[in-house]
């Protein structure tokens, strides 16, 4: 009997919990009460002490931390090698972690490194109750369809999509257990090495935490449409973004785009122009509470997934909208 | 010697198809291959040849392309083989009509690669666009040591490493690491090169080479899936879209924007 019911595997950022641990967090916790088992956090890094307060108040009994300077970096074959001895010790019947930047990485080579099978990318993980098994959704062909799968080895590991969870309300009187454990790292074990690092995000909101986003697609027909789109981003004090057509035609910088294989967004309201709404596209953005879609042809996909459409050529129509909007906000 | 790139590639129901034409049929758990429209090759694997073709471009090079699957349609397994790779090797087995488990396809994919006497270099795309487990080439990586490097939008190699500009949220990296490595690519590294007449000609000659699971001397407790698929659907979406409408599209326009202002979301 494994002596954890789940292990969420914390990610941190600038010190703290980030918001994609807590999300993982909020998705185990069910789990572990119907498990009847704690659930405990795995944390590395530099100084994770802040890091177990907050994942305490968000639900877990037990942190494990591995602290070594080694481990501020997240590279990502020191932050396995530390992960490993974590898991290891704490024995879980559960282990999740975040499909994050590092969740990418760091994930499916833990699996490989434990010799279990790993479901990727879950909308939802849950346990039945009276069972211990571990039943997971993820989306699969582009979000096409949806797959439920199980987990035929021990630990049940899952990840999680950012976003697909709302974070646990902190609790800030709870308290747990901080179990600290050995690992033996040296430089030597980081075999991959980052040279230098380039930013190209869109100037201004970042995308993933706007409460507008406002995005375009081929059917923009070029770069400087999304001008155009940028002057309306400006009056809502929206993020901008693209799909990937748009991506790929080289018109926008690739951190724009947004979807399976680009970022998810959960805004209020996502206002999209020029884009069929494939199940791609989608994926990464079926989380916004309202959808607009601006696109001349009224039997395309997105208007299945809008609360709000104009069928139209969004020559004419972005241009009233946006002075409308304009007249609008100032009022 | 001429560095030994070996490239993953899977054959794919085309992800662009009309969603009209996907089909579940969830009392088998599996999806319906659409009659009629051909299989291609995964996209993002589409890059990673374009990645191992550009590196053999500066230096010597041989390129293999190594899948594993059933069912394989030689229009679209040979077309990496007429953009400019060297060999084909297929793994396939009807013991993988329905696998859908990527410890699986890692370690029949580890057996064929020792059996190819390893690799300098492994590019692979980022994810398959059917079951995107993104899961394969980190798992070679691990069970055969060598270092990875995911989301790459350019790959070189020098001096006994890979150097990789890796995808990160706010732009990208740029990040080294020693051969023997695993890189995985994405759609950033750009259009794949079309394939010429006379790669088109050459790849019609060039014979695949196919093995079995057998040949690889895989055993079945190898082959036991570590995953379940216990249930197999379409997501049910009923929205119901509020069409803005108005004299004119400019007017639709104008409406839209009062439309989001009476419902208070601007
Ligand atoms: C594995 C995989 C991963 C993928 N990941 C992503 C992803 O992360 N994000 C993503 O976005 N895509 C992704 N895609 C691609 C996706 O399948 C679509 O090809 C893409 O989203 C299409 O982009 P689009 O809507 O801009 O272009 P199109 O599908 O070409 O649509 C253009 C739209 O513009 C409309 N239009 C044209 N002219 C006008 C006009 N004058 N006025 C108004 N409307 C007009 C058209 O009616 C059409 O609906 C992925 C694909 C695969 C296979």
């Amino acid at each position: 009997m494994a002596q954890t019911g789940v292990l969420v595997i914390g990610e941190l950022a600038d010190g703290q919990l980030s918001l994609t641990s807590k999300e993982v967090l909020a998705a185990g916790k069910p789990i572990a009460e119907q498990l009847g088992q704690p659930m405990a956090v795995a944390l590395l890094g530099a100084d994770v002490g802040g890091a177990a307060g907050e994942a305490f108040a968000c639900g877990a009994d037990v942190a494990y931390t591995a602290t070594d300077p080694l481990l501020a970096e997240n590279q990502a074959d020191l932050f396995l090698s530390a992960l490993d001895a974590l898991c290891r010790e704490a024995d879980p019947e559960v282990l999740l972690m975040g499909r994050t930047a590092i969740g990418r990485e760091v994930a499916p080579r833990l699996a490989a490194r434990l010799g279990v099978g790993l479901a990727q990318d879950c909308l939802e993980v849950s346990v039945a109750p009276g069972s211990t098994e571990l039943r997971a959704n993820r989306p699969v062909y582009g979000g096409n369809a949806m797959a439920t799968v199980s987990c035929t080895s021990s630990p049940q590991f899952a990840t999680v999509r950012p976003k697909a969870y709302e974070p646990p309300v902190p609790d800030p009187s709870r308290t747990g257990e901080i179990k600290p454990v050995q690992v033996a790292l040296d430089a030597s074990m980081a075999k991959s090495r980052v040279v230098s690092v380039v930013r190209e995000e869109a100037e201004g909101i970042k995308l993933e935490d706007a409460r507008i986003v406002v995005a375009g697609g081929r059917g923009l027909g070029g770069p400087e449409p999304f001008e155009d789109l940028e002057d309306l981003a400006k009056v809502l004090g929206a993020g901008i973004g693209a799909s990937r057509a748009a991506v790929d035609s080289g018109w926008v910088p690739a951190s724009w785009q947004i979807g399976l294989t680009g970022k998810t967004i959960t805004p209020d309201l996502y206002i999209t122009v020029a884009i069929s709404g494939a199940s791609q596209h989608i994926a990464g953005c079926s989380g916004a509470k309202v959808i607009v879609a601006i696109n001349k042809d009224a039997e395309a996909n997105i208007f299945k997934e809008a609360r709000y459409g104009v069928v139209g050529d969004w020559k004419k129509v972005l241009t009233a909208f946006t002075e409308t909007v304009r007249e609008l906000v100032k009022s | 010697m001429p560095l030994n790139i070996v490239v993953l590639a899977k054959q794919v129901i085309d992800p662009e198809i009309p969603m009209s034409a996907f089909q579940v049929d969830r009392d088998n758990r599996r999806i319906v291959t659409p009659a009629n429209i051909p299989p291609v090759v995964n996209g993002f694997d589409e890059n990673a040849v374009e990645a191992s073709l550009q590196i053999k471009d500066s230096q010597e090079a041989s390129v293999t392309v190594l899948s594993m699957g059933t069912g394989f349609s030689m229009d679209a397994m040979k077309k990496p083989l007429a953009m400019g790779a060297d060999e084909l090797v297929l793994i396939r087995d009807d013991a993988f009509v329905n696998t859908v488990d990527s410890a699986v396809t890692t370690r029949m994919l580890v057996a064929a690669l020792n059996k190819l006497g390893g690799f300098d270099l492994l590019i692979a795309g980022r994810q398959a666009s059917d079951w995107d487990n993104a899961q394969v080439p980190l798992g070679i990586a691990e069970l055969m040591g060598a270092s990875c490097v995911t989301l790459g939008k350019k790959v070189e190699v020098g001096d006994g490493k890979v150097v990789v500009e890796r995808i990160v949220p706010e732009g990208y990296e740029v990040v080294e690491a020693p051969l023997p490595a695993v890189v995985t690519v994405s759609n950033e590294l750009g259009q794949p090169r079309y394939p010429t007449l006379r790669g088109i000609m050459a790849a019609t000659r060039k014979q695949a080479t196919v093995w079995s699971a057998d040949d690889l001397g895989v055993s079945p407790s190898e082959m036991t899936p570590l995953l379940n698929l216990v249930d197999l659907f379409v997501p049910s979406t009923v929205k119901e879209c509020d069409f803005i409408e108005g004299d004119n599209e400019e007017e639709a326009g104008r409406n839209l924007a009062l439309k989001l202002r009476e419902a208070k979301l601007i």
